[in-house]
């Protein structure tokens, strides 16, 4: 961990505490939120943590420049990662279709792989939340497998629908609600990440972990999920 | 006694209920929202003695948006020129004025500026989600029916409060409608360094255009495009104003519904003021990129919420 602070605009500072994406991250970006957040306290507006930095919006009617920045060093001093372990782990059920998962075939045979076997692959390895972002509940995650490492649609498409689960690079993240969107679609689930959101109590949070395990058409119907064709083809 | 309501009897292209926005929830992934030019928002909340964050209507373009009352009420309209008539009498805008049952009032189209802020005696009433009543299209959040829909055809509009103390807007009121030269103060920010020098210099240095692609997450301003040494960053928090620069060089403004992250390079951030103009700004406005520093603006940031003491 190596603490900078950048200008971010006139009354919001880029803390940033690393320069790669690594797991190892979390429980450093985790322990300076909570550290903030006590040490602006009133005078905070929102604090916005991501894979490397912290993005600090602070009331300039309250404190000035010169005093936020001081504030987030006196803050961060002798700071000590999280423990991580803390972190919830969610079983995300997943229906993976071609139907409702147009990227499937592609992203297979893109890792020279089966569409099982990619399936197994996804489901294979417990992903790490490193961000909220994009969408209320859109929850970034990784590392996927490099073999599945697939670059993003070159057109991103105009609607995705709720509950798309896709990869990105190594990245892998579900769609809380219908959105335009440019990640390869691998399947959906029924999990209502929106909701949630909208109560203010997303279901992912950083530093949680997700397993995805796939079901039965059946399956996704019993749980309430809409298998209408959204996507157009790529 | 049934409580008194507007009707929307034609919907225009985009009317919004906005407040102060959606705050102290960006690390869920929700925007900020809320009135794009909120110093004429709050303005428009002034002139009827409102509490000045008190919800009221963002009316973008106009395009024949018109409403009706049920009961004699008092309202305040301030931003833009939309040609606002009553029945077809026009209607000065920055002003208090009386709406009454069988009038019709009407926003036709943008004369100066581009959206106009219609403030409702004690502020609208609409479903608080998140801490805000802001309507979030995007996210699908807020708003009459808490789903971000826009108004729409026979949408009812009910208010908070039942008297208003109406005030004239004083003579050194400035609001940021646009007329000749448009500078938009900004913050470089770190990531400017990933920029070529050149660019640096043409930042400042060249007239910007306002381009068609602009809507309430982000504004493109077209000119002689910026290089950035790389083509993008870890994605990482996004303050308003923020000038990100995506691979074709041409920078995008993002504004009050952008994304909370994103990685494509920024070069630093225009200030809230700024925002304001420029969410004023009709497609094909000149702008010029003026460099401010942090403490700079914040003083002139401080004096401009002193207007409303």
């Amino acid at each position: 961990m190596k603490l900078r602070l950048e200008t971010a605009a006139m009354d919001a500072l880029t803390v940033r505490l690393f320069d790669e994406i690594d797991e190892r991250n979390m429980g450093w970006i985790m322990a300076a939120d909570t550290a903030l957040r006590h040490a602006f306290n009133d005078a905070l507006i929102d604090l916005i943590p991501s894979y490397t930095t912290l993005l600090v919006h602070y009331d300039c009617q309250r404190m000035t420049f010169v005093e936020a920045t001081s504030r987030v060093r006196e803050a961060l001093k002798g700071l000590q990662p999280a423990d991580t372990q803390q972190g919830q782990l969610h079983e995300i059920p997943v229906w993976y279709d071609a139907s409702v998962g147009p990227e499937l075939p592609a992203v297979a045979q893109g890792a020279g792989l089966s569409i099982e076997q990619l399936i197994a692959r996804h489901c294979g390895h417990d992903y790490c939340v490193f961000a909220l972002g994009f969408a209320p509940g859109y929850g970034f995650m990784g590392l996927v497998d490099e073999d599945l490492a697939t670059p993003r649609l070159k057109t991103p498409r105009r609607r995705v629908a709720a509950g798309s689960v896709g990869i990105a690079e190594r990245q892998t993240a579900i769609y809380p609600l219908l959105s335009p969107g440019g990640w390869n679609i691998l399947g959906r689930t029924a999990v209502p990440l929106f909701e949630y959101a909208k109560r203010g109590e997303p279901l992912l949070r950083p530093g949680d972990k997700v397993r995805f395990k796939a079901i039965s058409q059946a399956e996704f119907e019993a749980a309430g999920g809409d298998t209408t064709p959204l996507e157009e083809r790529v | 006694m049934r409580q008194a309501s507007i009707t929307v009897k034609q919907a225009g292209p985009l009317a919004l209920i906005q407040d102060a926005g959606r705050f102290g929830v960006g690390h869920l992934g929700v925007t900020q929202s809320g009135a794009a030019d909120w110093i004429s928002f709050r303005w428009a909340n002034w002139l009827l003695g409102n509490p000045l964050e008190s919800a009221a209507l963002e009316i973008v373009m106009g395009g024949n948006l018109t409403l009706e009352t049920d009961a004699t009420v008092y309202l305040a309209l301030a931003g833009a020129d939309l040609d606002a008539r009553l029945d077809d009498k026009p209607l000065a805008v920055n002003a208090p004025f009386t709406l009454r049952p069988g009038q019709a009032l009407t926003f036709r189209q943008p004369r100066a500026g581009l959206r106009a802020y219609l403030a409702f005696p004690g502020g609208l009433e609409a479903p608080v989600v998140l801490g805000s009543r802001a309507c979030t299209t995007r996210e699908q959040l807020g708003g009459l029916y808490e789903n971000g829909k826009p108004l729409q055809l026979n949408d009812r509009l009910y208010w908070q409060g039942a008297s208003v103390t109406p005030r004239r807007l004083p003579a050194s009121a400035q609001l940021p409608i646009p007329n000749g030269r448009c500078l938009l103060p900004m913050v470089l920010g770190a990531q400017a360094a990933h920029f070529a020098g050149r660019s640096l210099y043409q930042l400042f240095n060249q007239p910007w255009r306002v381009d068609q692609r602009a809507d309430r997450m982000g504004i493109r301003l077209t000119g002689q495009a910026l290089e950035s040494k790389v083509s993008g960053v870890i994605s990482e928090g996004i303050p308003l104003g923020a000038v990100q620069v995506p691979p074709d060089g041409q920078p995008i403004i993002l504004m009050n519904d952008r994304q909370t992250i994103g990685g494509y390079p920024r070069m630093g951030a225009i200030t809230p003021s700024a925002c304001a103009l420029l969410s004023q700004c009709l497609p094909g406005t000149e702008v010029w990129l003026q460099p401010v520093s942090a403490t700079q603006a914040q003083v002139s940031h401080r004096l401009q919420l002193a207007e409303w003491r």
